[in-house]
C-alpha cells in the first residue's frame, strides 16, 4: 500500500512548517495535527486550523487524508487559532457573571446607589420576585452546561470570551441597575401583568429546558453523527413540528416574560438583540439542517413558527 | 469628527476596477456626480458666507450665525452616504461611513443646534472652517475621480490638507462640546430621570462626557490611516517620476 507525504505550511507566509512522510491512507486530519504538535509543541491540536487553501475553510479532524483531493505529497496550510479555552469554561464565566452582578445590585452593596440605601432592599414585591427568575435562569444555564450540554467543538478562541463576557455581564449590570433601583416604579397593570408575566417566564423555562434535553439525547455522548430532532413524548417538544430551533424560540419567550415583570427598558432592549442573534444562529442552523437531511421538515421555520 | 476617509482610494481605485468588470453602473454614475456636483456647491456656499460675513463685520466673531441654515442643510445631507454605501453604488464600509456621518451630524445638531450658548464660541468656528474646506476638497475629488479627471492638485489637497485640517476640526469639535457641558447639566437637556414607568434614565452631560473620551482612540486609527493612504498615493507618483 502506498503512502503519503504531507507538508505543512503557514498559511501567510507560505513558510514550510513540517514535513511528514509515510503517512497512512487511511490517517485522520486529527491524526496529522498530533504529529504537527509533536514537531510544533506550541501550537496544540484545539488551535490548529488546517485548511487546503492558505484562505479555505478549514478541514474537520475526522477528514481522512485520502478522501481528500491532493497527490501523493498533500501540501495543508496551517493558521494558528490563537490560544483556546473550553466551551464549558467560556459557558460557566458568561453566566456566572450575571448571577453575581445582578444580586450585588439586589443587595444595594455600597457604591452603586446614594449611601442611605446600602444593603437595603426594595420595597416592591416584584422586584424580589424577578431576582428569584433570573437568578433561577442562570442557575439553570450553569447546571445544564455542567450536566446537559455536549458540545462539538471542545473549544473556543480565548479572545472571545472577553467579548461574550462583557455583552452578558454588561446587560446583566445594566438591568439590575433599574429594575433595583430604589426609585423603580412597578408594572403599571399591577399583578395581573406580574402573574402573566410570570406564566410566561416559567413555560418557556421549562420549554427552553426540555428542547436541551431532547438535543442531548439526539445522540450518544462522544457521537459526532447528526440526526433531525423530532417530538417526543413531552408535550414542550412538540413545537419541534414548527421550529427547528424551539430552544432559541423559548429562550425568547422568557425574556419577553421577564420583560413585562419588570416593565424596565433596558431588559427590553437585551431581549431584542438576543433575538437578533438568536435569529442569526438559528437561520444558519437551519439553513445546515436543509443542506445535510433531504428529507427534512418542510414545515419548520428557524425560530418563529411560519414567521421567521 | 473628521471627513469619513474610507471610499477616498477605495472609490478611485474601485472605480477603475469596476469600470472594466461591472461598476456601479451608469445611472448610479450620473446621479453620484449629481450628488457630489451639489454638495460641492454647497460647501463652497458656506465657505463664501463665511468669508463675506467676515469682510463685512472685520470680526470673526459670530460667524456660524451667517452660515447656520447651510451648514445644516448640507451636512445632513451627507447621510445620503450612509445609504450610497448600504445600497452598494459606493464600495465602503456603511458602519464606518455611518459612524463619521453620524457624529458630524450629532454635533451639528445635538451640541451647537441644542446648546444656544455656544453657538458663539470661537471653537465652533475651528471646526466649521475645518469641515467646510475639508468637504469642498473631498466632494470635488469624487466629482472629479467618477468623472475619470482627476487633477493632480486636488488628489494632493485631498491627501495633504487633512494633516492640519483634521486635528483643527477635532480641536474645535471637542472644545465645543466641552463649552456645552455646564449648559446641558443645568437645564438636564435630554436628560431622562427616575422614576418613570420605563425604568430607564439617560444623563445626556455624562454622555457627552463619554463622546469626548471616545475621541481619545477613534481619532488615531482615522488620522494615520489618512497618513497610510497619503503614502500610497502620493508614493505611487513619486515613484512614477523616478522612472521618469
Amino acid at each position: 500500500m502506498k503512502h503519503y507525504e504531507v507538508e505543512i505550511l503557514d498559511a501567510k507566509t507560505k513558510d514550510k512548517l513540517c514535513f511528514l512522510d509515510k503517512v497512512e491512507p487511511n490517517a485522520t486530519i486529527g491524526e496529522i495535527k498530533s504529529m504537527f504538535h509533536k514537531s510544533h509543541p506550541q501550537w496544540y491540536p484545539a488551535r490548529q486550523s488546517i485548511r487546503l487553501d492558505p484562505k479555505g475553510k478549514s478541514l474537520k479532524d475526522e477528514d481522512v487524508l485520502q478522501h481528500l483531493p491532493v497527490g501523493t505529497t498533500a501540501t495543508f496550510y496551517f493558521r494558528d487559532l490563537g490560544a483556546q479555552i473550553s466551551w464549558v469554561t467560556v459557558f460557566l464565566t458568561e453566566y456566572a457573571g450575571p448571577l453575581l452582578i445582578y444580586l450585588m445590585f439586589y443587595f444595594r452593596v455600597p457604591f452603586i446607589y446614594a449611601p442611605k440605601y446600602d444593603f437595603t432592599t426594595s420595597k416592591h414585591w416584584v422586584v424580589h420576585l424577578a431576582c428569584m427568575c433570573h437568578s433561577f435562569h442562570y442557575v439553570k444555564r450553569l447546571l445544564e452546561t455542567l450536566f446537559v450540554h455536549r458540545f462539538s467543538h471542545g473549544t473556543m478562541p480565548l479572545r472571545n470570551i472577553f467579548k461574550n463576557c462583557t455583552y452578558y455581564w454588561g446587560f446583566a449590570a445594566w438591568m439590575a441597575y433599574y429594575i433595583n433601583h430604589p426609585l423603580y416604579t412597578p408594572p403599571i397593570y399591577g399583578e395581573q401583568q406580574i402573574r402573566l408575566a410570570l406564566t410566561v417566564f416559567l413555560f418557556c423555562q421549562i420549554g427552553n429546558f426540555s428542547i436541551h434535553i431532547a438535543l442531548r439525547n439526539l445522540r450518544p455522548p462522544g457521537s459526532k453523527t447528526r440526526k433531525i430532532p423530532y417530538p417526543t413524548k413531552n408535550p414542550f417538544t412538540w413545537i419541534f413540528l414548527l421550529v427547528s430551533c424551539p430552544n432559541y424560540t423559548y429562550e425568547l419567550g422568557s425574556w419577553l416574560g421577564f420583560t413585562l415583570m419588570t416593565q424596565c427598558l433596558p431588559v427590553a432592549f437585551f431581549t431584542l438583540v438576543g433575538f437578533i442573534q438568536m435569529t442569526v444562529w438559528a437561520k444558519g442552523k437551519h439553513r445546515s439542517y436543509l443542506k445535510e437531511f433531504r428529507d427534512y421538515p418542510t414545515l419548520r421555520s428557524p425560530i418563529l413558527p411560519f414567521i421567521l | 469628527m473628521s471627513a469619513p476617509a474610507m471610499g477616498t482610494s477605495k472609490t478611485a481605485h474601485s472605480e477603475s476596477g469596476h469600470k472594466k468588470k461591472k461598476g456601479p453602473g451608469t445611472l448610479a454614475t450620473a446621479y453620484l456626480v449629481i450628488y457630489n456636483v451639489i454638495m460641492t456647491a454647497g460647501w463652497l456656499v458656506i465657505a463664501v458666507g463665511l468669508v463675506r460675513a467676515y469682510l463685512a463685520r472685520g470680526s470673526y466673531h459670530g460667524l456660524y450665525y451667517s452660515i447656520e441654515k447651510p451648514l445644516k442643510f448640507f451636512q445632513t445631507g451627507a447621510l445620503l452616504e450612509i445609504l450610497h454605501c448600504a445600497v452598494g453604488i459606493v464600495p465602503s464600509s456603511v458602519v464606518l461611513t455611518g459612524f463619521q456621518v453620524m457624529s458630524r451630524v450629532f454635533l451639528t445638531w445635538a451640541v451647537t443646534h441644542s446648546v444656544r450658548e455656544v453657538q458663539s464660541e470661537d471653537s465652533v468656528l475651528l471646526f466649521v472652517v475645518a469641515w467646510t474646506v475639508t468637504e469642498i476638497i473631498r466632494y470635488s475629488f469624487y466629482t472629479f475621480s467618477l468623472l475619470n479627471h482627476l487633477p493632480y492638485l486636488i488628489k494632493w489637497a485631498r491627501y495633504t490638507f487633512f494633516i492640519v485640517l483634521y486635528p483643527m476640526g477635532v480641536m474645535g469639535e471637542l472644545l465645543t462640546i466641552y463649552a456645552a457641558l455646564p449648559y446641558v447639566q443645568k437645564a438636564g437637556l435630554y436628560s431622562i430621570t427616575l422614576p418613570n414607568k420605563y425604568n430607564f434614565s439617560f444623563d445626556y452631560h455624562t454622555f457627552l462626557i463619554f463622546v469626548m473620551i471616545s475621541y481619545i482612540p477613534l481619532f488615531p486609527q482615522l488620522y494615520f490611516h489618512m497618513m497610510r493612504q497619503r503614502k500610497k498615493v502620493l508614493g505611487h507618483v513619486e515613484e512614477y517620476s523616478k522612472v521618469e
